[in-house]
């Protein structure tokens, strides 16, 4: 066993980066190790669902990853996304077309990033609290719109339930879009230009300004994609569930954070991988599976979650250390 | 052994992951010497240093104090054995006073709450012999850096040390600061106290130094006494080789004007500067720390704001709303420290390199990563860095070869026009000569250097016309054979309001 681990790792350190490469062994042994104390871990059921569970939060990882790079972080995301799958309800059951109405939702999310964008890129405000205040002012809309109860779609155009209920080749559809953004999201911010800006503004922004670089406007961006990825993951979870909460998406900036800095993010900035995130929230994903599978209660998810990621930020640290010493 | 040898340090060894830092480093500090360690960046005196005090286990050797043999598992040990360190970037906190700073970790108390009145008048007392106008009360970051540095060396005295280290020391001050700091470093040698003096400048060392050790690639070359060896023997020994002449032959035509700057002017900070550069020379902007010229060069590159002032390139007026726009018309800034605003130090040497030029080199927004390893091999060639694989983290490199690759981020655009602040700030004397000759290389290509430098020696021996500026204006322009240090000290000297 020990020295197929050693070997599997000598692969994928080859690949990428040190970080990713233990995530994956990490996840490679809990599988092993699920699979073994309860089989039903890998029945195509239990595979699938807990594909469906983490393509939501994987969206949204795509467009956290690009933040923490740039050396902030957007707690506002869970928010924008209930509030983009209550107001495509809330606009389907006036009468508009559900299409159209999933279209104004994912505009009026992107304002909310780009006043983001705006406070912290060009005025300068403070990321934490700046998107705190959003997530507020955000989830307080949903409140509002919904009354607190759920907006149901029953009333309209059933296509688009196909997107997130739907399977093609017996593959979830809305895994398949996940796999799909992910992939062009690690590409793009692995290979393109405008990607790379946001690393320098995030590893040294007073050397990006000398680089010639537009800071504020790079940051801008970010928080734009940053709300579209969580409005369009607000969208794919109405497809889903067909009924827009009033909680939605409450909790997952959390989640999402986590998984980005167990997946190799750096909090200060300059650093990050979409992959590495995806990884991250595949690890949580299968934890969570786990604690299912093995009738923990749900009560303990919230303090396993912490614990891991104290526990990977933890391990991170240690290994800079000694990589350095 | 020698009684009178307060620090013997004996066959020292001492490795990182792929290097051999020390091979095998004996050295021994008579008691009330002031000993200096030279080498080039890489050479292991931060090493060694870190080693004596402390901040490093050494793998092999032996560490003696006052013939007593030591063993520091940390800083808080060699310090409390006797051993100060006053470093390069001041170990203080600058939101707190300079009585917390200096008496930090041993506050007095009176019933478990800190007695203040007891800690400023310590304080006083420790800053006594330095006759400075320091107040204890005062925050530490309303400190000039000369003052701060005066704190730092108070405290490591008031700790009763037997052997204080000082790390280049005098990179961030000027001429007068300078001198009072010998000052005090002669007065803690005739408190029999020793020191150790860490320093790139050899004018200096042999202004106020005893005896001298160089470091080559981890091993000591020789222990000298000043007065028995030269500047030049010295530099042989720590480079290997014969440098020549120390800086590279001078340009004595004049050419048309490159860049032509009127009037720039900012409240409080400069006014009316105006000057041209010329190509096929390389100008240098002089004056005492805080003169206003980086700010002055700052503006004119349309980085920080500025009243009044134009400029034009080569005929052409240049609207300055940005940095970008000066980049755009070929004008850009070489900042004076790398790690705070000129590198991006997690990340790649390559990555460094093509930061300006992202935009020109990138296809379709997508960066081709072949074409910039072969643009960061060109360079690494061109300007002799030194390196393992291009990939490589910046943080990695020494201090030299970090700002190799500062340059090259420059040169990789292809500028007309390059303002270089304190080219060589805190690099050995061998990548030092390496960049001045490619600096003069760079202007008999065409391009039009700037070079602002509080080293006078520098400015001397690189410049071919000088500007002196002092506190926001200009004092004095300097051309060929009166480009001297005497001549530029005189100007800013002889308009001294304050």
């Amino acid at each position: 066993m020990k020295s197929s681990q050693g070997s599997i790792k000598r692969v994928i350190h080859g690949i990428r980066g040190f970080k990713e490469s233990t995530v994956i062994l990490i996840i490679i042994l809990l599988c092993t190790g699920i699979s073994i104390s309860a089989p039903i871990f890998l029945s195509l059921d239990n595979l699938k669902t807990t594909a469906i569970g983490l393509a939501c939060d994987g969206i949204i990882g795509i467009g956290m990853t690009l933040s923490l790079i740039s050396g902030g972080f957007d707690l506002s995301v869970g928010s924008v996304m209930g509030l983009s799958a209550v107001l495509t309800a809330l606009f389907a059951g006036m009468g508009i077309n559900i299409w159209l109405a999933a279209f104004l939702a994912v505009a009026i999310s992107l304002i909310i990033g780009l006043i983001n964008g705006i406070l912290i890129g060009k005025v300068g405000l403070n990321p934490f609290i700046t998107t705190l205040g959003m997530m507020s002012i955000a989830r307080g809309g949903v409140f509002v719109l919904t009354q607190g109860t759920s907006l149901s779609i029953n009333n309209a155009d059933q296509s688009f339930r196909f997107l997130g209920s739907g399977n093609l080749f017996g593959i979830p559809v809305i895994a398949i879009i996940f796999i799909v953004l992910a992939i062009l999201g690690d590409f793009m911010v692995r290979k393109s230009s405008p990607a790379m800006k946001v690393f320098y503004v995030g590893s040294n922004e007073k050397a990006a300004i000398l680089s010639g670089i537009n800071t504020g406007k790079v940051k801008l961006y970010v928080y734009l994609f940053t709300a579209l990825m969580a409005s369009l993951a607000g969208i794919l979870s109405l497809s889903r569930f067909g009924v827009a909460t009033a909680n939605m998406g409450s909790g997952s900036e959390m989640r999402v954070i986590s998984a980005a800095v167990i997946g190799g993010a750096a909090l200060a900035g300059g650093e990050g991988s979409v992959f590495g995130t995806v990884l991250g929230v595949l690890l949580l994903s299968i934890i969570n599976n786990a604690l299912v599978l093995f009738n923990v209660s749900v009560h303990w998810q919230n303090l396993i979650a912490g614990t891991i990621l104290i526990l990977a930020v933890t391990i991170d640290l240690l290994s800079h250390k000694r990589k350095n010493k | 052994m020698n009684k009178e040898c307060i620090l013997k340090v004996e066959e020292v060894y001492k490795s990182f992951p792929g290097t051999l830092a020390l091979k095998g480093v004996s050295l021994e500090i008579k008691k009330g010497e002031i000993h200096s360690l030279v080498g080039e960046n890489g050479a292991g005196k931060s090493t060694l240093m870190n080693v004596i005090s402390g901040v490093l286990h050494a793998d092999k050797g032996r560490v003696f104090l006052q013939g007593k043999e030591v063993y520091f598992h940390n800083p808080n040990d060699a310090q409390k054995a006797g051993i100060g360190f006053v470093h390069q970037e001041l170990a203080l906190c600058p939101h707190v006073s300079v009585a917390e700073n200096v008496f930090i970790g041993r506050l007095p108390q009176k019933n478990g709450i800190i007695d203040r009145k007891k800690l400023y008048k310590l304080t006083e007392e420790v800053l006594a012999p330095f006759q400075s106008v320091i107040k204890p009360e005062q925050k530490v970051s309303e400190l000039s850096v000369a003052q701060q540095q005066v704190v730092e060396i108070a405290k490591a005295l008031s700790l009763n040390c037997k052997l204080v280290i000082f790390d280049e020391p005098t990179s961030s001050l000027n001429e007068s600061e300078a001198q009072a700091l010998f000052k005090i470093i002669r007065d803690i040698k005739s408190k029999e106290i020793s020191v150790l003096y860490i320093s790139h400048k050899l004018s200096e060392i042999f202004e106020i130094c005893d005896r001298i050790t160089i470091l080559r690639d981890g091993i000591k070359i020789a222990t000298h006494n000043i007065s028995e060896t030269t500047s030049e023997s010295i530099v042989t020994e720590m480079v290997g080789r014969d440098l020549g002449n120390l800086y590279p032959a001078k340009s004595s035509k004049k050419g048309e004007p490159i860049l032509h700057v009127t009037n720039f002017t900012r409240k409080n900070k400069f006014s009316n500067i105006s000057f041209n550069l010329n190509e096929g020379e390389i100008l240098g902007l002089s004056g005492l720390v805080g003169s206003g010229r980086t700010e002055v060069v700052r503006a004119i590159c349309g980085i920080d704001p500025f009243e009044k002032g134009g400029v034009s390139i080569r005929g052409k007026h240049i609207k300055l709303n940005n940095y970008h726009s000066a980049i755009q018309n070929g004008l850009c800034y070489m900042s004076e420290d790398r790690k705070l605003d000129g590198l991006f130090l997690n990340m790649s040497i390559t990555h460094n390199i093509i930061a300006i030029l992202l935009d020109k080199i990138s296809k379709r927004m997508i960066v081709p990563k072949k074409q910039t390893i072969i643009l960061a091999q060109k360079y690494q060639k061109k300007l002799n860095i030194r390196y393992a694989d291009p990939g490589q983290k910046v943080n990695s490199l020494s201090g030299g070869n970090q700002q190799k690759v500062m340059i090259s981020k420059l040169l990789a655009i292809n500028p007309g026009i390059i303002i270089m602040d304190e080219p060589t700030r805190g690099i050995d004397v061998g990548a030092k000569s390496e960049i001045h000759n490619m600096l003069r290389e760079l202007c008999n290509s065409g391009i039009g250097i700037i070079v602002i430098s509080s080293e006078l020696p520098e400015i001397v021996g690189v410049c071919d016309r000088v500007v002196v500026m002092h506190e926001g204006m200009m004092v004095s322009e300097l051309t060929g054979e009166d480009v001297t240090s005497e001549k530029i000290i005189s100007s800013i000297s002889s308009t001294k309001v304050s």
